[in-house]
Formats: C-alpha cells, sequence, structure tokens
C-alpha cells in the first residue's frame, strides 16, 4: 500500500523544535493549530453572539425600557437615560435590527461553522483517518487567516456610521440592498463583503477535507471503516463547495446594487426582488444541513463509544447522510411558500421536504437502537450527546408543522420558526459540548473537570429547554419574529408573560455558560495530565499521544483492521477494540 | 399548546386548525414515543462493571421498518395538506368585492374602488391602515408594495401573504364573524418594522351598507361594492 507524498514529507522532520514560536502559533500549517485556532476564534464570537441574544431578550421582555450596561454604545443606538444615571440606556429598533441580524450571523458563520467544520473538520479528519496532515497544508493556513479577516472585516461593521446590517441574516432585497430602506451604510456593505471573504476560507477549507479523505487515508481504512464523524465532514464540505458560490455570487450582486448602482434586485428598474430569495436558500438549506451534519457525526461517535456498543446501523448512517446531501438542493423552495412564488411550486417543495424529513428519521431512530442493550456510561460528552438526540428530535418533529403549507401560511414569520431553528441549529450546541468535552483531552492534553461539566451540561439542558420551548406558545399565539416591541400588538398582551418568562430563563442559559467557560480555561493550565485514551475508544486518535505531535505518528503510519465501532465485540477480553489494533499473524497480512 | 391559537373567523381557517392539531397529535405521539425509549433506554442500560452490552451491529428488518412507515406518513401527509393549500392559495374563490392595499415603509395603504369597482378611477378612495369588509362575503385583496417585501398578516383569519414590489399578488379571505382584528405586517421592512400594523373591521351587512353610504353618499347603496346582494353566493 503506498502512502501520499505530502505525508511523507512531514514524517522524516516530526521535531516541534525546529519551529519558532510565530511558525508554531500564528502562522501554522499544522491541521491541529489550525483546529485550535479556528477553536478560539469561534469562542470568541460565541461570547459576541451571546451577549447580543441577551440584549434582545431584555427587550423583548421590558421594551423599550433602559438597559444596564449599555450606555457605552452610545448615540444614536442607545439614549442616555438622565434619571437612570451612568451605565443605563434604551436603544431603538434601527439597533434591534442590527441586533438580531448580527446574532444569527455570527452564530452561524462564526461559531458553528467554524467550531464543527473548522475547528473539529481540521483536528479530526487527519487524525481519524491516519494521516500526518492535510493534502494541503498552506491552502490550509490561508484558509484560517483568510478567515480571521473576515472575522474582522465583519466586527469593523459595528463601528461604522449607520450601525451594522439590519436587513435580518436572511437579509431580504430590496431591503438589503437600497441603503435608504434600512438607513444602514457601509455596515451591510461591509456585512457581504465579510461573508465573501469567510465564504472564500470555506472553499479553501472544503477543497482540503474532500481530498484529504479521497487520497489520504491509511492502509486498511476503507470508506465503510471511516468512522462516522469524518462521513459527516466530508459530505459537509461537498456541501460548502457546492453551495458557497451561489451565496457568494448573490452577495456580490447586493454589494454591487448598493454600491455600483446595478439593479439586480430593484423592481423599479427591472430587477427581481424575489430572485434574492432563490439563491440565498439554494445556498441557504444545504447550509442547514453544513450546520447539523458534523452534530449528527459527533452524536452518532460519542453514543457508540459511551454506550460501549456498535453503532446501531453504520450504513444506514452513512446512506441516510448521502441521501441528505443530494435532497438539499430541492427543498429551498420551503422557506418561500408565502414569498409570492407561484403556489403550485408550494405542493412541490411540500412533497420534497416531507420527503428529507425520513433520513433524519433514521438516524435518530438509529440513535435509539445504539443506546438500546449498551452498557451506558454517563460521562459528560454523552450527556450532551442525549440532550442533542432530545432537542434535535424536537426541532425536527416542529419542522413537520411548517413542512405542511397550510400550517405554514399561519406559522411563517412567527415565534414557531425562531423555535424551530433553535432546537435545530442552537441545538448544537449540545454535539458542540459534547465534541469539546469528548476530545479536549486529545486536544490539549490535560482533562477537563467532570463534576463541573456534568453540572454545567444538565443545567445548560434545562435552561435551553426552558428559553425555547416556550417560544413555541409565542408562534401558535401569533407572536411574528423580529418584532421591537410586541406591546406594540393589542393580540400580543396575554402573550407578554411568555416573554418576561423566556428572558429570566436565557439569561440563567447565559450565565450557565460561564461554568464551561471557567472549566475550559482553568483545565487549559491546570487540568489532570490525560491518558491516550481516556475513554476506551476505537478510532486512531486515541492511539496517539494528547496531544499528538507534529506529523501526528512519531513511526509508520497505522494500519486499518476493522471498522471504527468494535465495542464489547466478543473477539477480545475487553469492550473496545481499537481500529489499528493488529489481533493476530496472516490475519491481515494484506495491509501488513 | 393549541389553547394559545387566537380565535378562529375565516371560512377556511378551520381547516388550517384541523391540520394544525392533526399534525401536533401525530407530532406529539412521535415525540413520546422517542422520549419514552430514550429515557427507558437510559435507566435499563445505564452502567455497570458486570455487564457487557449487545454486541449487534444493527438489524435490518428494523431499519427498513422505521424508514418505510415515517416515509408513508410523511407523503401521506403531504398529499392530505395539499389541497387545504390549494383552496387558501391556488384558487381563488369568485368575487366582485376587491380591494387594493399597498404596502410601504411603514403603513397599510387600502384603496377602496369605489362604486364603478374599478380602481384608479375618481370615485377611489384609500384610507390608511384601515380595512372595511362585510361579514360572510368573499374579498380579494389585490397586495403590492411601494418599497420593500412586506406580509399582510391577519392572525384570526389565518391568513398571511408577502407583498412584493413590481408584482401585484391576490390573496382571498371570507370571515364568517364581525368585529376589528389586527393587520400587522410579518416581514422585516425596516426599522418601522415594528408596529406596522393596521385594522380590518368586519361588518355586519347593515353596518357596511352605512360605512359605505358615507364614504360615497351620492351613490345608490345597493350598487355600493361589495354590499351584501352581490357578495358570496
Amino acid at each position: 500500500m503506498s502512502t501520499p507524498i505530502v505525508a511523507d514529507a512531514h514524517s522524516e522532520h516530526a521535531h516541534e523544535h525546529h519551529v519558532g514560536f510565530i511558525r508554531h502559533y500564528v502562522f501554522s500549517t499544522d491541521h491541529k493549530m489550525i483546529g485550535r485556532q479556528f477553536f478560539f476564534t469561534s469562542l470568541f464570537m460565541m461570547v459576541i453572539g451571546g451577549l447580543m441574544a441577551m440584549m434582545m431578550r431584555h427587550e423583548l421582555a421590558w421594551p423599550e425600557e433602559p438597559m444596564p450596561f449599555i450606555s457605552w454604545i452610545g448615540e444614536p443606538f442607545v439614549f442616555a437615560d438622565a434619571d437612570k444615571g451612568l451605565g443605563y440606556g434604551a436603544f431603538g429598533p434601527e439597533f434591534y435590527n442590527s441586533l438580531f441580524t448580527m446574532h444569527a450571523t455570527i452564530m452561524i458563520f462564526f461559531v458553528v461553522m467554524p467550531m464543527m467544520v473548522g475547528a473539529f473538520g481540521n483536528f479530526l479528519i487527519p487524525l481519524m483517518i491516519g494521516a500526518r496532515d492535510m493534502a494541503f497544508p498552506v491552502l490550509n493556513m490561508l484558509s484560517y487567516w483568510v478567515f480571521f479577516v473576515g472575522t474582522l472585516v465583519m466586527l469593523a461593521g459595528f463601528f461604522v456610521p449607520g450601525g451594522h446590517a439590519a436587513a435580518g441574516w436572511t437579509a431580504y432585497t430590496p431591503l438589503s440592498s437600497v441603503p435608504e430602506y434600512t438607513g444602514v451604510g457601509w455596515g451591510q456593505n461591509l456585512w457581504c463583503l465579510s461573508l465573501i471573504i469567510v465564504g472564500a476560507s470555506s472553499m479553501m477549507g472544503s477543497i482540503n477535507y474532500i481530498t484529504t479523505v479521497v487520497n489520504m487515508r491509511a492502509p486498511g481504512m476503507s470508506w465503510f471503516r471511516i468512522p462516522l464523524v469524518i462521513w459527516s465532514l466530508w459530505i459537509t464540505a461537498i456541501l460548502l463547495l457546492l453551495a458557497l458560490p451561489v451565496l457568494t455570487s448573490a452577495l456580490a450582486m447586493v454589494f454591487l446594487d448598493r454600491v455600483v448602482g446595478t439593479s439586480f434586485f430593484k423592481s423599479l428598474s427591472g430587477g427581481e426582488p424575489i430572485l434574492w430569495q432563490h439563491l440565498f436558500w439554494f445556498f441557504g438549506h444545504p447550509e442547514v444541513y453544513v450546520l447539523v451534519l458534523p452534530a449528527m457525526g459527533v452524536t452518532s461517535e460519542i453514543l457508540s463509544t459511551f454506550s460501549r456498543k456498535p453503532i446501531f446501523g453504520y450504513h444506514a448512517m452513512a446512506y441516510s447522510m448521502i441521501s441528505i446531501a443530494f435532497l438539499s438542493w430541492v427543498v429551498w423552495g420551503h422557506h418561500m411558500f408565502l414569498s409570492g412564488m407561484n403556489p403550485v411550486l408550494g405542493n412541490a417543495f411540500m412533497i420534497s421536504t416531507m420527503v428529507i424529513a425520513v433520513p433524519s428519521a433514521i438516524k435518530t431512530f438509529n440513535w435509539l437502537g445504539t443506546i438500546w442493550g449498551g452498557n451506558l456510561r454517563f460521562s459528560a460528552p454523552m450527556i450532551n450527546a442525549l440532550a442533542f438526540v432530545s432537542t434535535f428530535t424536537i426541532g425536527g418533529l416542529s419542522g413537520i408543522f411548517m413542512a405542511s403549507t397550510p400550517v405554514d401560511i399561519y406559522i411563517h414569520d412567527t415565534y414557531y420558526i425562531v423555535a424551530h431553528f433553535h432546537y435545530v441549529v442552537a441545538g448544537i450546541i449540545f454535539a458542540m459540548f459534547a465534541a469539546i468535552y469528548y476530545w479536549f483531552p486529545k486536544m490539549y492534553g490535560r482533562r477537563m473537570n467532570e463534576s463541573v461539566a456534568i453540572a454545567h451540561s444538565l443545567l445548560t439542558f434545562v435552561f435551553f429547554n426552558m428559553t425555547f420551548f416556550p417560544m413555541h406558545i409565542l408562534g401558535v399565539g401569533g407572536h411574528m419574529r423580529r418584532i421591537y416591541n410586541p406591546m406594540q400588538y393589542d393580540f400580543l398582551h396575554d402573550l407578554q408573560g411568555i416573554n418576561v418568562f423566556i428572558t429570566y430563563s436565557a439569561f440563567a442559559l447565559g450565565l450557565t455558560q460561564l461554568l464551561f467557560v471557567g472549566n475550559l480555561f482553568a483545565s487549559l493550565f491546570a487540568g489532570k495530565r490525560a491518558t491516550n485514551n481516556p475513554w476506551e475508544a476505537n478510532t486512531l486518535e486515541w492511539s496517539l499521544p494528547s496531544p499528538p505531535g507534529h506529523g501526528n505518528w512519531p513511526g509508520p503510519l497505522p494500519v486499518v483492521h476493522r471498522g471504527p465501532y468494535e465495542y464489547s465485540s466478543p473477539e477480545v477480553a475487553e469492550d473496545y477494540l481499537p481500529q489499528d489494533r493488529d489481533l493476530g499473524p496472516g490475519v491481515h497480512a494484506a495491509h501488513a | 399548546m393549541m389553547s394559545w391559537l387566537p380565535e378562529n373567523v375565516s371560512t377556511y381557517g378551520g381547516q388550517i386548525d384541523g391540520l394544525f392539531y392533526f399534525i401536533y397529535y401525530l407530532t406529539g405521539a412521535a415525540f413520546l414515543l422517542v422520549h419514552v425509549a430514550l429515557i427507558a433506554f437510559i435507566f435499563l442500560y445505564r452502567g455497570g462493571d458486570s455487564r457487557r452490552a449487545v454486541y449487534s451491529h444493527g438489524n435490518t428488518t428494523l431499519e427498513i421498518i422505521w424508514t418505510v412507515i415515517p416515509a408513508i406518513i410523511f407523503v401521506a401527509l403531504g398529499i392530505y395538506s395539499k389541497p387545504r393549500w390549494d383552496n387558501v392559495k391556488r384558487f381563488l374563490p369568485p368575487s366582485n368585492h376587491q380591494v387594493r392595499v399597498t404596502a410601504k415603509q411603514f403603513n397599510w395603504d387600502v384603496q377602496y374602488p369605489g362604486p364603478d369597482n374599478q380602481f384608479d378611477t375618481g370615485d377611489d378612495v384609500t384610507l390608511e391602515n384601515d380595512l372595511n369588509v362585510p361579514v360572510n362575503t368573499v374579498i380579494h385583496v389585490h397586495l403590492r408594495s411601494k418599497d420593500v417585501i412586506h406580509s399582510f398578516f391577519v392572525p384570526q383569519f389565518r391568513l398571511k401573504q408577502d407583498a412584493l414590489p413590481g408584482r401585484e399578488i391576490v390573496a382571498w379571505f371570507e370571515v364568517t364573524k364581525p368585529g376589528k382584528y389586527e393587520m400587522p405586517c410579518a416581514e422585516l421592512c425596516g426599522f418601522g418594522h415594528s408596529g406596522m400594523k393596521g385594522w380590518v373591521t368586519v361588518h355586519t351587512p347593515a353596518d357596511y351598507d352605512t360605512w359605505s353610504h358615507e364614504r360615497w353618499p351620492q351613490a345608490n347603496a345597493a350598487a355600493a361594492p361589495g354590499s351584501t346582494a352581490q357578495g358570496h353566493g
């Protein structure tokens, strides 16, 4: 079996002391360091996105009342309150619109994507398929630094006159494409530019992931021995590669409409406002799976490991992800049932949407099948993986309401939608915590405090549900999304108590995260040293030191003898059987 | 949860609510199925040193069952939903009672065609955020927008439809109960989106005749558009 040239090049000088500080920590080409860079950037952005959510919740519970600690934002967005003194102010609807626009933008493009795809994709793919690095290490480094520039451009938008983008993360034209309609100037322009830059970064990452998985698998790592999390990241990379050019083109069109004076989306001069929605959601629906597929992969990995049991229906799990990859291109119209597109199309998109629910159902049942008959260990990763199964089930089922076109007429653009996509997309946070608690020892060489981690996981699950479940009720009551002050509507007065309840729950959810941040940083510097395989798992990364050195494998590349989920196998006395353990001479002579 | 639905007052709202309830019970059952199994497995199979997990890679029969059954249910639900969607959005019941609603940042302009039932003639009347219609009559709403995308939403009618600049979209409703209903905008349309709302006043036939007589005193009340004689038959 031949080994790829790139991998060989690395193996000859697997010594970290050869590179200086800059090459090691800043402009690193090591996939593990790049993964860590994405990790900390997205954690930082999560703090910003989370604080914005807290500000929105304050506004919705106590509309137009002064809020502590925000007067520094200054006019014209926050009005000083003379009575309350220093540090108090109330903000207006322009700022509120920026808040929800940027909360979503940050959480989707700067938290979930860089964490699940950027951090864990980079860190795990070479380790789990048995490669020394990515196929294109320099491109990989570039991918992070391009992302970093995109992040700076996005953050710069907060400081320009007119404020940041305020047309929603969906940026429906012509609201987003004509500056006069929002009053936002360069904020929206920078928003477009930043997403184009970040998209370029994702393209580089995707090319790397696809190539690496196809070409650089260790000897014996056949397609159906690849861990499911790698399957999910590989399919995600393909979706990104195909979807991002559409978004990039559409963003360029909005930018040109705004800055150069073209009229792609201006109806008065022959443009078509609804074209943006078609382009955006043609990207946007695959994007939803870009966000959720890695979470599904992580969940499969962890449920199997902590049930000490093979994954139930490995092939079905892989094929259901492949079918999602195909179907996700033909469901975008379900975001547009009421947009004014031909209602006949509504019927077609309803049926395709119903069909794409099937693979998700298969995955849920197979997860249940995995824990059935297991020997469950309730460590922090397992608790979070189980929480993800629960929230994903709720999010998937609530999606059936809006897939049904007649019901969508009523609940479209209400808090029912907000509840639904937070159960799906914000629910990914459980897969994220599961992944962090699970791979932290491998990433940083130390263990996180388990008791704090379990307390954090359970409290997060409770407050998550207390925050997002009542939003279904608001939606059923007709509460529109993206409104600044619900008290402006007579029919929403009776629902205001629920808004207050949600806000208190959201504050509790936010405060709970201090446990996580504290645990993370304390463990980073003072955690117990991690052994190679603290969870007694099977996949290849656990056969390496924690953390693995440059080039990953000190000696020759591992040889893979079996699939990744041989837990409780009758072949061995222990309840796990690593992929690279050779059980005897002659059995796998072909790979030796 | 369903008791939070606002009262339905339109002819097709009952069909939408019925489907809402049906999906609610269907998904409620699926939710219980998954969560009862999840919680039961968590208790039944919690770890112990003396036990060893079952060594199983799956069960093809089971997997086929839980692929095919959801597939049939989902597609059947789509087929079951289709006529109700067609009824609201595809097939416009005939009516000669029409009104033009033009959305703009941040108001609804409601243009009444007047006794000649033609838009853009001398007897048109335009009211801001004030839509008046008779009860038990099919109303055609010609939706337009002057600037950005807005969405015409009346929660009690179970009707929502985006208004697009550069196009006219005809929506319809028939209300069965007189009263005043809030008419918010449901699509983000700028800083004044929150608070962009109007009122739909649904009149009894007698009240509606009085209202149109006040608007068009010179016209014969019986010839006024949408008087009950011309309404939904």
